[in-house]
């Protein structure tokens, strides 16, 4: 038997996505702990991150960020591939979806928080999808609808004004210190 | 750095447009679609009634006479001669597959909608 070495190289890009999906992680955790009166109401806080992300490193990065997360946040809740993980999965994927088009919207008038709200409706939208194809293949689970929907509109605007606010100082920081070298950190 | 800075205008109007979604959305998934309601004696339908048209029905069973309402999309056994009165007490129904059940008096409401419901559906 030969030996072989197998070397995995990591850039410094796929070091900067792991340390953005670990802050997303364990914000999903945070999430999870804060109990919340319904099921299926969640204030999503993860997606700040994802937020983040998107606005300075792009589509294919968030995604990145928010698929590790969905995956690791599977794996430390205890509920990878039980139907808890596909809902989260369907959720990250269609709101990944909705950002896809977000982020095309003009800048000087959409900004994160029109992003957070249109990726947290698309959020609830695929989840509901899945639920009634797959869960609860009933047509009472659009009952639901209403009050999912105004949890998104309420966290979307506050998830949205949250990264808006954290993308405005590290902005700010970046200019006072003149400096790639912030940008790298975050 | 005040929050109210941070959203463009895009944004408020997107804001205002979900508000008007949510607001809509409520009388859209909350409607009944409940139709009629159904009157039972014995297991032998009674009676049919239109929920959208206000009456007041008397279904003479084994004990005695009970009293239904229908009023306002709404249903309900106004008196029933059974000792435990559980069917009246049970109060309005407004939902395709609620049912009030005066067994004593072998009297039921149900109402019906489009297409069979379930009873009841736990997850």
């Amino acid at each position: 038997m030969t030996r072989s070495v197998i070397s995995l190289t990591a850039t410094p890009d796929d070091h900067r996505v792991a340390r953005l999906a670990a802050a997303a992680i364990g914000l999903a955790l945070v999430d999870a702990a804060i109990p919340m009166p319904l099921p299926g109401v969640k204030p999503g806080l993860a997606n700040i991150v994802t937020l983040i992300v998107l606005a300075r490193h792009g589509w294919r990065a968030a995604a990145w960020v928010s698929g590790l997360r969905v995956i690791a946040g599977g794996l430390l809740l205890g509920q990878l591939l039980a139907p808890a993980f596909f809902m989260s999965l369907a959720g990250a994927a269609s709101s990944l979806l909705a950002l896809a088009g977000a982020v095309r919207l003009p800048e000087r008038w959409f900004g994160p928080v029109s992003w957070s709200l249109l990726a947290a409706f698309a959020h609830v939208g695929g989840q509901l999808a899945l639920t009634r194809l797959w869960l609860i293949p009933h047509d009472g689970v659009f009952h639901l609808a209403p009050i999912l929907a105004t949890a998104a509109l309420l966290f979307g605007i506050l998830n949205g004004l949250i990264a808006a606010r954290l993308l405005a100082e590290l902005e700010k920081r970046e200019s006072s210190h003149g400096g790639r070298g912030e940008r790298q950190r975050l | 750095m005040p929050w109210l800075s941070l959203p463009r205008p895009g944004d408020w109007l997107l804001a205002v447009c979900g508000a008007i979604l949510c607001a809509a959305s409520f009388p859209l998934a909350w409607q009944g679609r409940a139709e009629k309601v159904v009157v039972r004696r014995g297991g032998e339908v009674f009676a049919e009634l239109d929920l959208t048209r206000d009456r007041r029905i008397d279904v003479p069973g084994p004990l005695g006479v009970t009293t239904i309402a229908v009023e306002k999309g709404r249903a309900r056994v106004v008196s029933d001669p059974g000792p435990r009165q559980y069917c009246v007490r049970q109060g309005w129904l407004e939902r395709a597959g609620q049912i009030a059940i005066c067994a004593p008096n072998e009297i039921s409401v149900q109402i019906v909608g489009n297409g069979r419901t379930y009873d009841s559906l736990g997850y």
